[in-house]
């Protein structure tokens, strides 16, 4: 019941939202600057059947995915090794720090130079995850308990399930807050890169073709096609470590 | 065998333990009495070798267990995988939940311990330490927070669970060293 509620407050929000859509742009009357929800949706209705849509699709999704992954592994790697030795923490401190202000078009133009626009959007959204994943597990493994790691020592409890029960357990929330944050980004930064790069195929080179031809019903149509991308990303990885968890919880 | 020898302890100017020397006797349950604040906890603490004394020495030997002052329980495992944590598969999940219900828990077996209240994490934790292997038991204060049915109930099902292992309680409770302590050391 209380998830029903939830959904209804949800639904009827972006009822809200789309009807305030769809009177600016009855308002304007100029589909050059706005479009209606309606044509929009009419748009993306007629993309989706053509295979050059979901060619885009899986072209930027593997990318932007692959970036994400690789950030996931890497963040999670270094916030640990910055734990083990005070040396990495001090030398990669104010470059994490500094990858966190750095605007997305200058990753972009240097990683444009470096490998060319095809993988472009691998790099940018590794980029940007690696950050927010790093500064989330370093700030678990900082809160870990020790006394729960005195405990596993007194109760000589095996490596691994000392691993699973008390260090995974304690870690799993802040991973999951970095993995939620950080796929949102990635396919933000990632399809930010594809415009500027325009690498052939992407969602960003459609997004930056209806830029060219005035055809803000396909951008905005492309637009809700990434957003639909990210949420279900968003929504299967978070119901992946809702499992993860469950097992966890129970060993 | 437990023993203590000429152990030393102090914080500061403050010396809370000042050559304490007792050998703890194997099978039996030692009660270790005191006002707060009287260097129980540190006791214990340098028993179990958690703390390092300024001077002396502990003889122990064997697998340890304890019910910590604090429940160091993971607070995002359920009730039942806290314990299957130190018993590993020796136990079934029917076998801890059946033990979960003797001390008042049942129905909890699977509910995450942040989830449940402060005595019944007491009493998953008084589990856990009481299910564990072990040949010495160090309970610091382990019926802190129970109410006096649950308390009498919980007390009755741990001297049945630790008759003729070695203990090492610590309480302020005389009724619990009455009940459940062969030998008293006063601090």
């Amino acid at each position: 019941m209380h998830k029903l509620k939830k959904f209804g407050v949800t639904a009827a929000a972006v009822l809200f939202w789309l009807a305030i859509w769809q009177i600016a742009a009855l308002k304007l009357d100029s589909e050059i600057i706005l479009v209606s929800p309606i044509k929009a949706a009419k748009r993306l209705f007629e993309l989706v059947p053509l295979s050059g849509f979901w060619q885009s699709v899986l072209f930027s999704a593997a990318r932007v995915l692959a970036g994400f992954a690789l950030g996931l592994a890497a963040g999670t790697l270094l916030a640990v090794a910055s734990k083990k030795f005070r040396i990495v923490r001090a030398l990669f401190s104010p470059l994490i720090s500094a990858m966190k202000s750095i605007p997305v078009a200058s990753f972009t133009i240097l990683a444009l130079i470096w490998i060319g626009s095809k993988n472009l959007s691998v790099l940018v959204s590794f980029l940007i995850c690696v950050p927010i994943v790093c500064g989330n597990m370093l700030e678990g493994l900082d809160n870990l308990n020790p006394k729960l790691t005195e405990m596993s020592h007194v109760f000589q409890i095996s490596p691994w399930r000392r691993f699973v029960g008390v260090y995974l357990s304690q870690l799993l929330p802040y991973f999951r807050s970095a993995a939620r944050l950080g796929i949102g980004l990635c396919w933000k930064s990632g399809v930010a890169a594809e415009v500027i790069g325009i690498p052939n195929g992407s969602i960003g080179e459609k997004l930056y073709q209806s830029k060219v031809y005035l055809e803000t019903a396909d951008l905005f149509a492309w637009t809700a096609t990434v957003i639909l991308l990210s949420f279900l990303c968003e929504k299967l990885f978070t119901a992946l470590l809702n499992l993860l968890q469950k097992r966890v919880e129970r060993m | 065998m437990l023993k203590a020898v000429q152990i030393r302890k102090s914080f500061g100017e403050l010396c809370v333990l000042e050559n304490f020397t007792h050998e703890f006797a194997e099978g039996k349950s030692t009660a270790v009495l005191g006002k707060s604040g009287c260097g129980k906890t540190t006791l214990l603490n340098i028993l179990m070798g958690l703390q390092t004394p300024d001077s002396g020495e502990v003889v122990r030997d064997g697998k340890i267990s304890a019910v910590f002052q604090e429940n160091r329980l993971c607070e995002n495992l359920t009730a039942s995988a806290n314990i299957r944590l130190v018993t590993g598969k020796r136990l079934s999940k029917a076998q801890i939940a059946e033990e979960l219900a003797a001390v008042g828990l049942s129905g909890c077996e699977n509910k995450p311990v942040r989830e449940l209240s402060g005595g019944m994490k007491r009493r998953t934790s008084l589990l856990r330490a009481l299910l564990a292997e072990y040949d010495i038991l160090f309970a610091d204060e382990p019926f802190k927070g129970l109410d006096a049915d649950t308390k009498r109930e919980v007390m009755r099902y741990f001297k049945e669970k630790t008759s003729g292992k070695t203990v090492v309680l610590v309480t302020h409770d005389n009724d619990e060293c009455e009940a459940l302590a062969d030998d008293i050391i006063r601090l």
